[in-house]
């Protein structure tokens, strides 16, 4: 089993292993889709299928799917919306239609090990999807989408609202929660027939005051699931870091995070629900890295405490925004990788103790994923 | 009959030659054309069978404007082009 890393960037998805010198040895072995839009890529590891989104701007979003790393690619379904009925009349915050077309795929998870052709997508404008055949064909979830409340999210980091974020629950395949831009979290315990958003402890200060605490216009960024402690959950919110230790039902606000707990990504251990990594930036109106610094932070007991981690990351000048799928973490819990919108692309085999380079310089990532293979 | 010429920047992408088709409209003769070249519908029309915001066809020279129905009528001889928009960037 070798470890790679697949980038998904505005010109081309780049696949980057380990096979340089000891000193750099990352380097791109890899690229597909050069100088297309690729939103979103994912590894399915109990079929080997790899996933690329790509937005094509002028002519939409489409999925394409290959047989595994290295293989050819097939353009296959992607999530559609259903017929827009007439009296759909929701607009956005300046008065326009909210599209029932694919937008954007901004983000996708496979469902759970006993659910081997089942794929989750989320979408801009809201939309979440379902399929059963490996991505064949896809179903959107229409409880969440007519759901009345949803008329009610709005665009955060996009004009339109958008889905992220996908926990499908590993205790019970048909427990699912989704993170939306501005939506908060939403909650399905049947396998997507039913939803709600009872949750608590989120808030915004941006907001008035009878809006900040509302659970459906929550600018969660980033919603992730702690896969050996399953109420264990972990947000980058647009007001900050969140913890919960109810799977999901009440959150507590993390405090005094230096330099900042404003961000887009986060990961969690996979065997530790306390170890966490996040990206700071400067809040709302700059979004740069402190000082032009480039650090991680990473808490390892539960949002008590915080370490700054620097080593390998450029000091000097740097003005890199990692996205919200811009990190992530390997199954070990060892390796670390963040992508940044100029381009770099950094990864850690210590937990983000140090990090090297990649030997390239990519386009603006989107999202990366280690895969083992 | 119309003929449907799909613009090279699309052919990147999905390879659908000219098609001489049968229509009235515009719609019909778009139609037609897709069910000639599938694969090439979704980069045209979007999720409400409406043409993308970021593609422009034109008709015998003239942008159409009705982008929703595509009712606009054809001629036996009538050319429809779809090219990608300027607007798309």
């Amino acid at each position: 089993m070798a470890l790679k890393v697949l980038a998904a960037t505005r010109k081309g998805l780049f696949t980057l292993s380990a096979t340089g010198p000891a000193k750099n040895p990352w380097r791109v072995e890899r690229t597909d889709f050069l100088a297309d839009n690729v939103s979103m890529v994912m590894h399915d590891p109990r079929s080997g299928k790899l996933f690329a989104a790509l937005d094509h701007g002028h002519f939409g979003v489409k999925l394409h799917v290959s047989d595994g790393l290295g293989g050819a690619w097939t353009e296959t379904a992607a999530p559609s919306y259903p017929a827009k009925p007439d009296d759909a009349n929701e607009v956005d915050m300046w008065g326009r239609p909210i599209p029932w077309s694919t937008v954007r795929v901004w983000g996708m998870e496979t469902g759970g090990a006993d659910q081997p052709g089942v794929i989750w997508c989320a979408t801009i404008p809201g939309g979440l999807f379902r399929s059963n055949d490996h991505g064949a064909t896809w179903e959107i979830i229409d409880s969440l989408w007519r759901h009345p409340k949803r008329v009610e999210w709005m665009g955060g980091g996009a004009d339109l609202p958008g889905m992220h974020s996908i926990c499908v629950d590993p205790r019970d395949s048909k427990t699912v929660r989704v993170g939306v831009s501005s939506g908060g979290v939403w909650l399905t315990r049947d396998s997507g027939a039913t939803w709600s958003n009872d949750n608590s402890g989120m808030w915004q200060d941006h907001a008035p005051e009878e809006h900040k605490y509302n659970p459906n216009g929550q600018d969660a960024h980033r919603l992730v699931q702690a896969p050996s402690s399953p109420d264990r959950m972990w947000i980058q919110h647009h007001n900050g870091i969140f913890r919960s230790d109810d799977g999901g039902s009440v959150w507590h606000e993390v405090l005094d995070v230096k330099p900042s707990s404003f961000g887009f990504a986060v990961c969690v251990h996979p065997k530790d629900p306390d170890t966490a990594w996040f990206v700071p930036e400067i809040k709302d109106e700059k979004r740069i890295p402190e000082g032009g610094e480039l650090v991680v932070t990473r808490t390892r007991d539960a949002g008590k405490t915080f370490d700054i981690l620097r080593n390998g990351l450029p000091q000097q000048h740097a003005y890199d925004i990692v996205y919200r799928h811009g990190m992530d973490v390997s199954a070990s819990g060892n390796d670390l990788v963040i992508g940044s919108t100029t381009g770099g692309l950094w990864v850690s085999s210590d937990q983000g103790d140090s990090w090297t380079a990649a030997d390239a310089r990519l386009p603006p990532v989107y999202a990366v994923r280690f895969v083992d293979v | 009959m119309p003929r449907v010429v799909f613009g090279q920047a699309l052919q990147r992408h999905v390879k659908c030659p000219p098609v001489d088709v049968a229509g009235s409209t515009v719609r019909d003769a778009l139609e037609a054309a897709f069910a000639l070249h599938p694969s090439a519908r979704s980069y045209v029309l979007d999720d409400q069978a409406h043409v993308r915001k970021h593609v422009s066809i034109f008709c015998d020279g003239r942008m159409v404007r009705d982008r929703t129905t595509l009712a606009e009528p054809l001629t036996v001889t009538s050319q429809i082009l779809i090219v990608p928009a300027l607007s798309g960037g």
